[in-house]
């Protein structure tokens, strides 16, 4: 048919409404949260500091050895920065789920569900909070001092990649953020394990892969694919051997692994949303 | 043409107790079970049962917030948990014990959220808030952080914030409760004006048995997730065997009760007499034959209390300790 070629998909209008339906909530909470303008400042401010101490850790490693598991301060700085600007966009954007818990328990979903928007789109634009950019802000200063140092030859599939990588992150680390919400229809306190993919992950994923044992970054590839976010296009993209002994091309797989943890994901969420079961009353 | 039509719906909730100090029991409670109705358009249908009956859990699965555990909804044609946000756009729910509004933010923020949100064209929301602000008095509100405001003006506000896209029909979950008499009848005169108006469809449930008396030609009673009385308030009446009230002013005190078939003197009070007769009977025969013996300046009929006409229903007799205010509604 040829009116087929002009129409978009049905998911094209679906996801625009989604993200306008994400501004417009997020902007309600942007202007609610103005009433505490200084409050803000102290928060984001100190959200970066916290985060910047965890690298003052790793520079201090390097005062006694001059690599970690065989990668130098610029290149574990990488792996630093790139973790933590994924982890800290995806917070940024949908980091608000891991408060769900607490609407399941009182029923407040309702108000969301009575509203013609996705419940994935409002809920996890509530409370949103710009002072999550501060990790942001703090993680692309460490990475460009790494690049900076690291002098990298800027072809244009290394540029692609590392768009790629940044994209490809976000979405890992936020459709770990809905899949650990979807759980917590079922069991209101699941965000603990979810915690422990994404924080825990992120913390991981700012060192080496060579550091830690065997089976557990096998289980980063295979299992939850968090080696995607930032592991192997690194590998790629500072032009390192692998450590790890996976085939060449999961260098360039990050979007396979970032559809099938989106997909994962949104399966999730619609097994949860169904299964809300609001308050009695 | 109905529509809504629900059809052999039921929805059971799974609830763990705690047994002792580690072992938990799992018991399934059946808030609606084997629930059928059809409500037609414009109609405007008081939805009415003691504590515990299934009425929220009824209004949520008709809004697409629970997805039934058995049976078939329509709602406008759709299926309301698969076509949530599609049927949103033409229905408004109104939840008495809680609010849509945006708490730290003034009013006025909520309603320009709902107009983009349902993309409400400039003319109409100018046209539909105004006549929220004028019939529910909302003008000096608008500008308050919902926080700020009394019960009855959260009230008017949530439920003029449900009315703004203009919904072919309107759940209202105890819009009356807790709110002040002024409050109440404000908010009565506005549903009767909007259902009048513009023909909305309105699913009413209401502690405050007056609000069906005011608005509702159509009465369900439900109970256990059943519905055991469907129909006007008449058969309502006549089901429970109650009795209305004619009161008759008459042009000089008579010292004596007066004294026709059909109906007996409860109270005396001067010129004025009350007569007590069955509410399916008609008042015109009693009041001609009132007319014909005594001379008259006044009349009025009252309508028995619905509290009293659905004790009757169900002989009083209460089979849980919570169901308090209604008590003696439940064990059909
Ligand atoms: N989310 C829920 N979890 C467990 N039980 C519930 C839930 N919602 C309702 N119920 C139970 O279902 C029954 C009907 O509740 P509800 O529909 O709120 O009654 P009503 O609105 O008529 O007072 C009650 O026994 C209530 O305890
Ligand atoms: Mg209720």
């Amino acid at each position: 048919m040829a009116e087929s070629l002009s129409v978009p998909p049905p998911w094209y209008g679906r996801t625009r409404e989604a993200l306008r339906a994400y501004r417009l909530v997020a902007g309600m909470w942007l202007r609610a949260s103005l009433a505490y303008r200084t409050s803000f400042w102290i928060t984001t401010v100190g959200n970066a500091v916290t985060s910047l101490l965890d690298f003052v850790v790793i520079a201090v490693m390097f005062q006694h050895t001059t690599t970690l598991g065989g990668w130098t301060l610029p290149q574990v700085a990488f792996l630093y920065g790139t973790s933590g600007l994924t982890l800290g966009l995806a917070d940024l954007l949908v980091g608000s789920l891991d408060q769900l818990g607490q609407r399941v328990r009182d029923g407040s979903v309702d108000t969301v569900l009575v509203r013609p928007a996705a419940a994935l789109a409002q809920l996890s634009a509530d409370r949103f909070a710009l002072r999550r950019a501060g990790r942001v802000v703090q993680n692309l200063l460490v990475l460009g001092w790494s690049l900076w140092e690291l002098q990298l030859d800027w072809t244009g599939p290394k540029l692609l990649v590392m768009a790629v990588l940044v994209v490809c992150g976000t979405v890992i680390f936020g459709s770990a953020f809905v899949a650990g919400a979807a759980f917590q229809f079922f069991a209101t306190d699941a965000a603990e394990v979810q915690n422990s993919v994404t924080y825990g992950g992120a913390t991981m994923l700012q060192y080496p892969p060579s550091v830690f044992a065997r089976d557990l970054v096998r289980g980063a590839v295979y299992g939850i694919p968090l080696a995607f976010v930032n592991w192997l296009p690194a590998l790629y993209l500072l032009g390192l051997p692998d450590p790890i002994g996976v085939p060449g091309w999961f260098r360039f797989a990050s979007p396979l692994a970032a559809l099938l943890c989106a997909a994962a994901a949104g399966l999730a969420w619609r097994a949860g949303i169904r299964s809300y079961r609001s308050t009695g009353s | 043409m109905a529509i809504i039509e629900v059809e052999d719906v039921a929805r059971t909730f799974t609830v763990r107790r705690k047994v002792g100090r580690l072992k938990r029991e799992r018991s399934e409670v059946r808030a609606v079970d084997g629930l059928s109705f059809e409500v037609a358009a414009g109609e405007m249908v008081g939805y009415i049962g003691p504590n515990g009956a299934g009425k929220s859990t009824t209004i949520k699965m008709l809004t697409g917030i629970l997805v039934p555990s058995e049976g078939r909804l329509r709602v406008a044609g759709a299926d309301p948990s698969r076509e949530r946000v599609r049927l949103a756009r033409r229905i408004g729910v109104v939840f008495g014990q809680r609010t849509t509004l945006w708490w730290d933010l003034p009013l006025r923020d909520s309603y320009e959220l709902a107009r983009r949100i349902y993309r409400i064209e400039d003319a109409r929301y100018r046209r539909n808030l105004d006549r929220c602000i004028d019939l529910l008095e909302l003008g000096p509100l608008l500008d308050v952080p919902v926080r700020q405001l009394s019960l009855g003006q959260r009230m008017r506000g949530d439920i003029a914030a449900a009315l703004l896209h203009d919904p072919e029909v309107l759940y209202l979950d105890e819009p009356t409760i807790g709110l002040d008499v002024v409050s109440k009848n404000r908010v009565r005169e506005f549903l009767a004006e909007i259902n009048a108006e513009s023909g909305t469809t309105v699913l009413l449930t209401t502690h405050d048995l007056t609000d069906i008396e005011r608005l509702c030609s159509r009465v369900m009673v439900i109970d256990h997730g059943r519905v055991v009385y469907d129909g006007g308030l008449e058969g309502l009446h006549n089901v429970g065997g109650s009795e209305r009230t004619l009161v008759v002013d008459l042009a000089a005190p008579e010292p004596d009760p007066i004294s026709i078939p059909g109906a007996r003197v409860v109270r005396m009070e001067g010129p004025r007499q009350w007569l007590a007769f069955p509410a399916t009977d008609s008042a015109a025969p009693l009041v001609a034959a009132i007319a014909a013996r005594y001379p008259l300046v006044d009349l009025s009929v009252k309508e028995p209390a619905i509290e009293d006409v659905i004790a009757r229903m169900y002989g009083g007799g209460t089979t849980e300790g919570e169901r308090s205010l209604e008590g003696s509604v439940a064990g059909a």
